[in-house]
Order: C-alpha cells, then structure tokens, then sequence
C-alpha cells in the first residue's frame, strides 16, 4: 500500500474537523463568534507551520513567529493604499510604494518573503542542534523584532501600522488552513519528511545512512517559513493593524503551548491542540462576561481566565506528558491492519525523547 | 570608568539570573520559564494588594536587615512551592514538556500579580540611601551599582564555598554530573532538587531587590527581560555549568554597554540586534557553550 493512501485519512479527517468550524461559524452568523473563528483558523495556520518544523526535528524552535512577523510587515507594504503609504512609511522603495495587490496575491508574496529569509537564516543555524539551537532561533527572533521595532521610515517603529484591508470572511482563512494542513502531510510522507524524522530518532543511525541532516532541516525550516509567512499576512488582514509586538513573545509561547499541549509529534496534535485550548479560553471569555442563569448571572473575577487556562494546561501536561494525541495520528478505524501491526505502520514508534541534551 | 561599572552591574544581574537557571538545569534538566515569575513575585511580596500608582508598602517598612531576608525568604519559598506542586510530576517528561509547563506556571504567576495588583507599574521608594553616588578614582557611581558588584561577588564566593565545602554542595554537584548515578550512591534526589529550587529562587528575589532599588519601581514584566537574557546567558555559558552561566553573564552585560558606547549613533537602536547576532556566532563557534559541562555532551 502506497504511503499516500495509507496516511490520506489524516489530512481528509483534519480537513472535516476545520470545515465543521466554519460550518458552525456560519449557522451560528453572529459576528464576534465569526471573529473567534477566523483566530482559531489563524492559529491553526500557525501551529501547524510550527509543527513542520519542530515535529518532524525534533528541534525546538522559539524563533517561527520572527517569520510571521516578516509574513505580516510584507503584506501590509504590499496592500495598504499607496497615498496611505506615503504618509506612513515614506521609507519604502518606490516600486513597493506604488504596488497595491489584492489581499491573496499580497499573501503569496509575504510567504516567499518569509520563506527567503527563513531560508537565510537556516542556511546558519541548522548546523546547531538542541538547546543550542532554540536559543539561536529565540536570538534570530529578537533581532527580527528589534529591527522592525526600530526601522522608523519602513516599518514605522512601534506605532501600528494601520490602513490594512480587513478580510471578514471566514473562508479565506479556512482555504488557508486547509492548505497549512495539506503541505505539512506531503513534507510529513515526502523523502525529506521522512529523513527529517529519521535524523530525529536516530540522529547516528540516519546520518550514517546517508541523511544530511542539516539539508533536510533546512528544507522543513523553509517550508514552515513558508507556511508561518502566508498566516503572518492573514493575521495582518484579520485585523488591519500590525506592530512588532504582536509577533514576539506571546504569540510564541501561545502557539508554542498549543504545539506541545497537542502533541508536539503529531499533525493530528498541532489541529486538535489549537481548537481545544481555542474553546478553552474562549469557553472561559465567556464565564468572565458572565453567564445568565435563570435570573442571576454567574461570573468569573477578571484575570481569573488567565490563571485557570495555566492550570488546564499544567494538568494536560501531567495528566498526558506527550501531549493528546501523543506521537499518533488521527485516522479511519482500520482492525485488521491495526491488529497484524500493533505499532501503526506509517508512524514511528518512538521513545518520548524530542530533544537532544 | 563609568562604564565599567555599567557594564559590571548589568553583568552581576544577568549572572545570577543565569546561575538561577543553571542551577535547576543542572540537577533536573528543566529550563524554567517561571524564574521572570519568581523575579516579580518576590519583590511584590512586600506590597500590599492595591491598583493605585503609589505602592502601599506592607513589609518594605522593615529594617533593611531584616527586608533582604524576607525577600530572599519569599522567592525560595515559591520556588520550592513550585516544585513541590507542579514540578514534582514531571520527572519522566521530556525537557520541551517540561519547558511549556514552566511556562505555563509563569503565566499563573504573572496574571495571579496581574488580579492583586494591576499591571501599572508602582513607584517604591527601597533602601532609598543607595541611590546617592559616590566617587571612586574620580567618576561618580552610585552607590548601588557597587553594593550590587559587590553582592554578587560575595553570593557568588558564598555559593562556591557552599558547592565545594558542604555535603549538600557536595550532592548537588554530583547530582548535576550525572543524576542517575548521584542517586545510586545515595543522594536523596528530592531533596537536592528542592536545594536547587530554594537557592534559585533566592537568587531570583536578590535580582527582583537590585531592580527594584535601582529603578524605583516595580511591575510585573520587571523579571521577563532579566530572564530572557538570563536564559541565552545559560545557553552559551554552556547549559548545567555554574562558571560558565557567569562568565556569559558578564559577557552579555559587557557587551550590551559596550556596544551601546561604540556603535554609531544611526545604529544604537538596533543595538539588541549586534548582541543577539553575536550570541548566534558565539553558539556556532561553541555549540556546547563557552564551558562546556561534563555530562551534556550528546553522546552516540
């Protein structure tokens, strides 16, 4: 049996779990629910650009919302009206000034752009391996987000960048996060896919074996800058502003979390880990707006949302150390082929070691 | 002159943050996020719950001698509390796991901050007689960033003795070489791994008392940034090593105020961006971190 039709029913499964979002989305019609789901589509995007990388190497990376960032700045000098530009950033080259693309076109680009520096910078930092490695990518974070904090007549600094065409529909960011999905199965089944994870297991064993390491990381480092790069540019048209500071820390520790709360070795993880920890804190905006019951309303004291979305998720951790879904994937049930192959042919029984020391 | 000991003073803060992170790093493999926490907390033990600008003090009107202890008091006090609670059951995790739940702890810690106190920064007025300069070989320097030079030699010379002279240094130190086999010879590994928590986190409100006093204010972001830099410090002193998390302490901090004095005027924006590609070429040159721990090396 082919690789494709053996590890098919993943993407198709993930597929359907996104369109239902969209699907309750548009019964539901009302806006700030549309809002939330344009966010949990976007941070799909994103996690799942985080798990090409970390989960096929096993290196951590603290670095991928640097790409993001790159993705979002680039959609927004290619689509905010030109006289807007002028006033704003009046440091842009004159082909930039004038270019006005549609919102689609503009993410395209912003994902080569995106896709050329990730390139770059892996081209460095791939050699690295481990800790020395997510430090050197939190490092090329940093420098991102302090060149586009300071880079006053292009990215305008730390003010916002405002005049962003807003995108409200959800099908957009859905087509997007359906692709997202898509590209990370074919790496994950591809050649260099499966050299990635060999190299991640067996470090030893796969280079003796003819894997260049560092190549393969370098192409699944581009290929999440790539996929991080278009959901920087979509973030941007969510919400028609950008500034540095939406693309560092937090955004990173918040995907990050949904990577690891999902299970950091799974497709299946990166989408489930970012629609359950997304109903979470939506479930608990909610508790905090408060909840009628009856004729009294309950609430939750303010901050309170922050606290307890920490302890669900120290709990998971504890509870599920792997995360969720583990190392496994989503698929049709199948007896027969589960019960000659205890293992899941396609998937790597592997020990729940991700990092090297 | 006067940089030197701006160099040496921001240098001080960022080595015994890193020796914080190394020290837990060492005996359990755990890179925590929560110290930033830990910083913040600690100084804001002496705060009573309010919003209002102005810092109602509660224990901050103590004596100054007995102010240090309590605050030392309160950061081990978390810090042990933490591993007692969460850490504790996360001994079988991978590091990335156990990486997001210190993270994730932090977050508790910080919004906890975040409900008591608002996220305004407060004004404090600590040890207010530090603040006056002095002149040493004719450059004024105020007199805290010497007492903080000079504190953190002392904790630095304290610490060592205690490593090398104790049976609990001893212990420890053993244990950060090689766990499994300190614990076959009879090292209570919970024991020395509450050790290291409680020495982490008094280093962590040392940190969060010089800040404190330098800056006359407080707020909850205050240990993020320490942290941050804390943490690259760590890495390319060479992860689990005590001397080297110094030493690239020292570096950072050199290399933050120099950079500040000798790049053109155009540039010293992007300073942060010179030092953070400088930690990128100091980790491709050494992988491994300045000084290398015995232990850590990736074995075939």
């Amino acid at each position: 049996m082919s690789v494709i039709r053996r590890t098919i029913s993943t993407p198709i499964l993930l597929t359907l779990i996104l369109i239902a979002i969209a699907l309750i989305a548009v019964t539901a019609g009302s806006r700030p629910f549309n809002q939330t789901v344009i966010d949990i589509f976007l941070r799909v995007i994103l996690v799942v650009g985080l798990y090409i990388f970390i989960g096929n190497s096993g290196v951590m990376s603290f670095g991928h919302i640097g790409f993001t960032c790159l993705g979002g700045y680039a959609a927004a000098w290619l689509t905010i009206p030109p006289m807007m530009k002028q006033t704003l950033l009046p440091g842009l080259p004159d082909w930039l000034m004038n270019a006005q693309l549609p919102y689609w076109a503009g993410a395209i680009f912003a994902a080569l752009w995106a896709a050329l520096w990730a390139a770059m910078f892996g081209k460095i930092l791939m050699r690295l391996s481990g800790i020395a490695a997510s430090i050197a990518t939190f490092a090329m974070l940093a420098m991102i987000n302090t060149v586009y904090s300071n880079w006053e007549s292009v990215t305008a600094a730390t003010s916002s960048v405002v005049g962003i065409p807003i995108i409200r529909s959800i099908w957009p960011y859905l087509i997007a996060a359906i692709i997202a999905v898509i590209v990370a199965w074919l790496h994950a089944i591809s050649r260099a896919g499966l050299a990635l994870r060999a190299a991640r297991d067996e470090p030893t064993a796969a280079a003796a074996s003819g894997v260049d390491i560092p190549k393969q990381r370098l192409i699944a480092f581009t290929l999440s800058g790539v996929v991080m790069g278009m959901g920087g540019a979509l973030f941007a048209h969510s919400i028609g502003v950008v500034t540095p500071d939406t693309f560092y820390l937090t955004l990173t520790f918040t995907t990050l979390s949904m990577l690891v709360v999902g299970g950091i070795g799974s497709l299946s993880g990166a989408v489930l880990g970012v629609v359950i920890l997304s109903s979470l804190i939506q479930a608990l905006r909610w508790l905090e707006a408060g909840v009628t019951i009856g004729t009294t309303t309950i609430a939750i004291p303010n901050g309170l949302q922050e606290i307890a979305l920490g302890i669900v998720m120290i709990l998971i951790l504890i509870r599920r150390p792997a995360g969720i879904m583990a190392n496994s994937e989503l698929r049709w049930p199948r007896p027969n082929l589960d019960a000659a192959n205890p293992q899941n042919p396609g998937e790597d029984p592997r020990p729940q070691t991700t990092q090297q020391q | 002159m006067q940089t030197l000991f701006d160099a040496l003073s921001l240098g001080s803060l960022y080595a015994l943050g890193a020796l914080g992170i190394a020290l837990i790093f060492g005996v359990m493999r755990l890179v925590n996020f929560a110290h930033g926490d830990v910083i913040s907390f600690s100084i804001f033990a002496l705060l009573w719950p309010s919003t209002d600008a102005v810092a109602i003090v509660f224990a901050g009107e103590l004596p100054w001698f007995l102010l240090i202890p309590f605050v030392l008091a309160m950061g081990a006090g978390l810090s042990v509390l933490s591993e007692i609670i969460v850490f504790r059951r996360f001994r079988r995790a991978n590091p990335a796991t156990m990486m997001i739940a210190s993270f994730a702890l932090g977050f508790v810690i910080r919004y906890f901050l975040l409900m008591l106190f608002s996220s305004r920064p407060k004004s404090i007025s600590l040890l207010p007689a530090l603040s006056q300069p002095v002149e040493i070989l004719g450059a004024r320097i105020p007199l805290l960033q010497v007492i903080t030079i000079v504190a953190t030699i002392a904790i630095l010379f304290a610490l060592t003795a205690f490593l090398k002279r104790t049976r609990f240094g001893l212990e420890m130190r053993a244990a950060a070489e090689n766990f499994t086999m300190a614990r076959m010879l009879g090292v209570r590994a919970n024991r020395v791994i509450m050790g290291a928590f409680a020495l982490s986190g008094a280093l962590a409100a040392a940190i969060g008392l010089i800040l404190a006093a330098q800056t006359g204010t407080v707020d909850i972001q205050m240990g993020a940034s320490v942290m941050l830099m804390a943490f690259i410090a760590t890495v390319i002193g060479g992860l689990g090593s005590l001397p080297g998390a110094v030493l690239a302490g020292f570096l950072l901090g050199a290399a933050s105020v120099v950079m500040q004095t000798v790049l053109p005027i155009d540039a010293r924006p992007f300073r942060d961006a010179f030092v953070y590609g400088a930690v990128i070429l100091v980790l491709i040159f050494r992988p491994q971190g300045l000084i290398a721990a015995r232990g850590t090396k990736e074995r075939v």
